[in-house]
């Protein structure tokens, strides 16, 4: 397994250094000059040439790259062009509220997701089949913003039980604190919950009808033992790595899901910093994004070898 | 089917050969498309593509005012014999704004995914084919875009070209090129072994032909489903890049832009966000379904299969 896991984390490398290749390319390609950004409009060109000679904007794009990697590696992120204050700080500060986020929506959409795929694979073709499929195609196609509104015109306009946007304070206590995430999590959970459905749904009606299954069921064992014992337990081999996958669309639903919401989570970062030019906030805050995207695929072939032995490791990819 | 046009071209005369291709290709078509207007999803899926390209085609003529005409004495209004879906914070009609709405979704959904399907298409086809150098590099450069999420890799493509409809179309396109550069390199590893590409090398047949005639074709199958899979979600995606202000401007009308804007008045109209998501729901709904529908005419042996969505 620890041979697995370095042959997986060597193959990381050279993905994980042409990610960091294109994120510092959003700043060397952006329009606008940095410098000129931190002086102001009124800067003198004497001044901006000697900020460019303190940012090192004078030294050569593969210098300023190794530079930059160096600091990355280092934690040295740099500091905001519009708070003035370490991008280290600005990220440390948004991450929790949205792993709290994406957690809780991950945990939420399992939990309702799986016993509907489930229920609809034992009632295949059945009424109750069919509107759970509609129901989960529903779910993939609605935008989240869009339900995210229609969820804050019904709890918080009309019936006034939730807070519309924002995270509330500490010292309003725990309970409080849950009531501005229930609606940002509803959304995050709905279009994921429709995945896991339909996927543990395909994966049950294959095991349902291999022969291990049809021998159980000779052997004359109860059809809950069957469907308990043998089915669900090799039907979740599949399902638990597209858990994995699915982080990363977890995040990239949290990104629009904090817009509607006025979340201060990373998805709120980017996008500020992106309409306010703030770019060493959006690569620090890219570069979070995918280590933890590569990370989640790195656990997903990891759980894969757990679950299936008969992966070989170059197989898992 | 494909493979037999491929590999049919491949030994027959030129003159034969143009008249099979067609015959085949136009006999493959029409039976696609009778297998996919059989399947309930698949024609409730294609009805609501005729629909879209319809209502963005003839906007002008459906709609019953300008989008951006403003109405200031009727500022969120509530939906009437008058305004159909109600009007917006300035009083334009929001049945016609989501009318012409519909019209940078259709074009996105078209263009960024014919884009995408473009670009795999050729540098799959030549990783996929040459193999050595060349298709690490571009493996490689592929992997790198797919370890971001969509929409946080279209929004950082933004930021370097700038908000707006096209720079977003383009976003969404580099987005989705990775995908079809794999799908399109998986193709042709297996096509260049089948005994037709043997015969074509055998009778002297250039790389650059090979590529062209007996490659291509086989892999444009496969091609059209993923488009047909994309294509929803590059609408999503574009909705998403506008509702942030990252995508279409206004005052130009699309749906993601007016959903921002109803954000800000929820508490004074509770019907202006409905009609733009519902909008986007229900193309997105019936792209899916269409998506569904063609694979399952393209593949018949998914309909015997499992059909609970593994594959999407």
């Amino acid at each position: 397994m620890q041979r697995f896991l370095l042959q997986r984390l060597v193959l990381l490398a050279p993905t994980l250094l042409l990610a960091s290749l294109l994120i510092f390319a959003i700043i060397e390609l952006a329009p606008g000059d940095p410098a000129q950004m931190m002086l102001g409009p009124d800067a003198t060109p004497r001044e901006v040439a000697t900020e460019r000679v303190r940012l090192g904007l004078d030294r050569p794009v593969p210098v300023r790259y190794l530079i930059w990697l160096e600091d990355v590696a280092h934690l040295n992120l740099g500091v905001s062009l519009v708070y003035d204050r370490p991008v280290t700080a600005l990220v440390l500060e948004a991450f929790p509220n949205t792993l709290r986020l994406a957690v809780s929506a991950l945990v939420l959409s399992v939990a309702i997701g799986f016993p509907l795929g489930i229920l609809a694979a034992l009632r295949q073709n059945q009424p109750v089949d069919f509107a759970l499929t509609t129901v989960s195609s529903l779910g993939l196609a609605i935008p989240s913003f869009w339900l995210g509104i229609l969820l804050i015109l019904l709890f918080s306009v009309r019936l006034k039980w939730l807070p519309p946007s924002g995270v509330g304070s500490p010292d309003q206590g725990f309970g409080n604190s849950i009531t501005y995430l229930v609606m940002p999590v509803c959304t995050i959970a709905v279009s994921n919950l429709a995945v896991f459905s339909r996927f543990v749904r395909s994966s049950m009606i294959d095991v349902l009808a291999a022969d291990f299954t049809r021998t159980a069921r000779a052997k004359g064992l109860a059809e809950r033992v069957v469907v308990t014992r043998h089915a669900l337990r090799n039907a979740l081999i599949p399902v638990v790595t597209i858990v994995g996958i699915q982080f990363g669309r977890l995040l990239g639903g949290a990104l629009i899901t904090e817009a509607v919401f006025a979340y201060p989570g990373i998805g709120r970062l980017v996008v500020t910093s992106i309409l306010n030019r703030d770019y060493p906030v959006v690569q620090a805050a890219l570069m979070l994004i995918v280590l933890i995207f590569l990370a989640a695929n790195l656990a997903v072939d990891l759980s894969y070898r757990y679950f299936d032995p008969r992966v070989s490791p170059g197989g898992a990819a | 089917m494909a493979a037999t046009i491929g590999g049919a071209v491949g030994l027959a005369g030129p003159e034969p050969q143009a008249r099979l291709r067609d015959r085949l290709a136009g006999n493959g078509i029409a039976v696609t498309v009778a297998r996919l207007v059989r399947t309930r999803k698949g024609a409730s899926g294609l009805a609501v593509l005729l629909a879209l390209i319809l209502v963005a085609t003839f906007a002008p003529l459906l709609a019953r005012y300008d989008p951006n005409e403003n109405h200031l004495e009727a500022q969120l209004a509530p939906p009437s014999a008058t305004y159909w879906f109600g009007t917006d914070e300035l009083g334009r009609d929001i049945f016609s704004r989501v009318l012409f709405g519909s019209r940078p979704s259709l074009i996105t959904g078209l263009l960024a995914v014919t884009l995408a399907a473009s670009v795999g298409l050729l540098t799959g086809i030549v990783a996929g084919y040459a193999r050595g150098w060349s298709d690490i590099l571009g493996m490689r450069v592929w992997d790198a875009l797919l370890a971001f999420p969509a929409i946080f890799l279209a929004i950082g493509i933004v930021s370097i070209l700038g908000p707006g409809w096209i720079n977003g179309t383009l976003a969404i396109a580099i987005v989705n090129i990775p995908v079809f550069a794999r799908l399109v390199r998986a193709v042709t590893l297996s096509v260049v072994q089948r005994d037709f590409v043997m015969a074509a090398r055998a009778t002297g047949c250039s790389d650059g032909h090979i590529m062209r005639v007996h490659v291509f074709p086989n892999c444009l199958a496969p091609v059209i489903v993923q488009m047909a899979i994309a294509a929803p979600d590059a609408i999503l995606v574009e909705a998403a890049l506008s509702f942030l202000g990252l995508g279409s401007q206004p005052p130009n009308p699309s749906w993601g832009n007016m959903l921002s804007a109803a954000q800000g008045y929820l508490y004074r109209s509770s019907t202006y966000a409905l009609f733009p998501g519902l909008a986007i729901t229900l193309v997105v709904l019936g792209m899916n379904y269409f998506a569904d529908g063609l694979q399952d005419a393209i593949d018949p042996r998914r309909l015997s299969g499992g059909r609970g969505g593994a594959a999407r």
